[in-house]
């Protein structure tokens, strides 16, 4: 065993080392591909969606070389605090929680409201059972008013979770929402909530000189206009812009 | 695909169907089946390498090593696989990255960890941050087939070992009675004829290994469970091919596939199990014996 991990070091050192010189620096984009309309895989299998549009445009503003990844929402900071890639873009909004274990830019999306939608207007999101995503700030602020949180790995089972009745609602970001009570038998129900402070990148702590370029890029587009006019294009006239 | 698939919109019934059964995404989950059987057919034998030395360390008359083939049967058998998957493969990468970082960035003088970082030179990344992305898929592809390898080669370590003590020790004494050295013995008498003992041990392993391919996820390779939820899942107009919770078609294809790959074991396992028992001491081997000519 120890002489394979040995040959498997050595194979990798030598082939390694054609392909180092000849590149630039390549920022590995991690997301998580089930959140649209922030970041979803469309159906060519290509990650698509707002956030991928503004990483790209954030990418070459930066002057940087940018790959996408997805990986899991459960295991996304744990990946990204060992390097598997550079960043976290995926919706992640900034909490005092997270910012003990990661860095993040500035937003890129205001503080926007969370909301529940349910199979029935009237149903009381204090009390019942309550959808949400794992490890989100929807689901801490669900599991302090006293209702039932039943958590779910990904956004869509959450949601799939109040059509079959398992839950009376689910709560996640308007933004995310939206759509899907446009286009079915979903209601708002309760009252909007405002969580988090905006949705920004999120960093390793020690990667001080990345954070930089990306936190100029986004002022960049702040200033010139172009984040709004891609907000609007992916969230519709009533977002919040800067 | 086809050519009237650029507006799928337009498309209704058969067609969209077609259109949609055969876009990029569906192309991927096709695909990943090939991963999963590709994954089952290399770990499987390294699963029963790991398993070979474990058993071999595990009855050495050599006491560290007997020690160590004990404990890494007993302790990856008690570790949850899901917390093992969580750790050899993470573990690992980031000793492979430390070996490469102080062969290659001598004078790097920054600490590898920083708090909850893990921070190697760039020239040191396994794969490198430049490399295409399917280098870095194939890699947490072996990653995973390593991390499977040690779970099973430990549950396995253990059946070879039942396995070996169960050969009669006749034939043992025999060969020791006919001149044998230990090696011999072992290599002659009491390997071939231990794998009719191992076999029902070693046949439950390969089913769970056939199940337990969902695990490839958190190693962020994307197995066809994954595929099936992420196809399955309800779709807004925000996507081509807009649909409700279609999971419950995908998972039933899963489970035809699923089934039909246990069908297949099962067939192959008893026929294997039918030429193993040939000339056993064995209930099996005695019914072969006793049947007429």
């Amino acid at each position: 065993m120890k002489k394979l991990i040995l040959t498997t070091a050595a194979l990798a050192l030598t082939s390694g080392m054609a392909l180092a010189e000849s590149h630039g620096m390549t920022v590995r984009m991690g997301t998580e591909g089930a959140y649209p309309p922030y970041n979803f895989i469309n159906d060519d299998g290509e990650i698509d969606g707002f956030e991928r549009e503004l990483g790209d445009e954030l990418c070459s503003r930066a002057e940087l070389t940018c790959e996408w990844v997805t990986n899991e929402w459960d295991s996304i900071i744990p990946n990204l605090v060992s390097g598997n890639y550079d960043t976290i873009i995926a919706g992640m909004s900034i909490t005092d929680e997270r910012d003990e274990v990661i860095d993040f830019t500035q937003n890129y999306y205001p503080p926007a409201s969370s909301a529940y939608a349910a199979l029935d207007g009237d149903v009381d999101v204090k009390a019942g059972v309550i959808a949400a995503q794992t490890a989100t700030i929807q689901a801490g602020y669900v599991a302090e008013t006293g209702a039932t949180l039943l958590e779910f790995a990904t956004p869509d089972e959450s949601v799939a979770a109040v059509k079959n009745g398992e839950a009376d609602a689910v709560f996640a970001d308007k933004d995310y929402l939206a759509p899907i009570v446009a286009e079915s038998e979903l209601v708002w129900a309760g009252t909007d909530v405002s969580l988090g402070g905006g949705i920004g990148i999120g960093l390793r702590e020690s990667d001080t000189e990345l954070k930089a370029k990306f936190d100029a890029a986004i002022t960049s587009m702040k200033e010139d206009g172009t984040l709004n006019a891609m907000l609007i294009k992916w969230f519709g006239e009533d977002i919040v812009t800067y | 695909m086809f050519s009237n698939c650029s507006d799928p919109s337009s498309l209704d019934g058969l067609a969209w169907f077609a259109c949609y059964l055969t876009n990029g995404k569906h192309m991927a989950f096709y695909g990943s089946f090939g991963v999963v059987m590709v994954l089952l057919l290399i770990t499987a034998p390294a699963a029963l390498a790991f398993g070979f030395g474990g058993a071999m360390a595990a009855r050495s008359p050599f006491l560290p090593l007997r020690l160590i083939g004990k404990a890494y049967s007993a302790m990856v058998r008690g570790i949850p696989d899901i917390a093992f998957f969580l750790f050899v493969p993470f573990a690992m990468d980031q000793g492979l990255e430390w070996l490469r970082h102080h062969a290659r960035c001598p004078d790097w003088d920054a600490p590898i960890r920083q708090g909850n970082d893990f921070v190697v030179c760039a020239a040191a990344k396994l794969p490198l941050s430049s490399s295409p992305q399917w280098v870095h898929e194939t890699y947490g592809f072996f990653m995973a087939v390593f991390a499977f390898a040690v779970v099973f080669g430990a549950f396995a370590a253990n059946v070879l070992y039942g396995a070996m003590r169960a050969v009669p020790r006749a034939q043992m004494e025999t060969a020791e009675a006919y001149g044998m050295s230990d090696r011999q013995a072992f290599w002659r008498i009491l390997v071939p004829q231990m794998w009719i003992y191992a076999l029902p041990g070693l046949s439950n392993l390969w089913m769970i290994l056939i199940k337990a391919t969902p695990l490839l996820f958190l190693l962020g390779v994307e197995d066809i469970v994954y595929w099936a939820k992420e196809l399955g899942g309800a779709k807004t107009t925000i996507y081509a091919y807009p649909h409700d919770d279609w999971r419950l078609y995908y998972f039933l294809g899963l489970l035809v596939f699923y089934l039909g790959l246990t069908r297949i074991s099962e067939a192959l396992l008893g026929r294997l199990t039918r030429n193993l028992s040939h000339g056993q001491a064995t209930m099996g081997g005695e019914a072969q014996r006793k049947a007429p000519a």
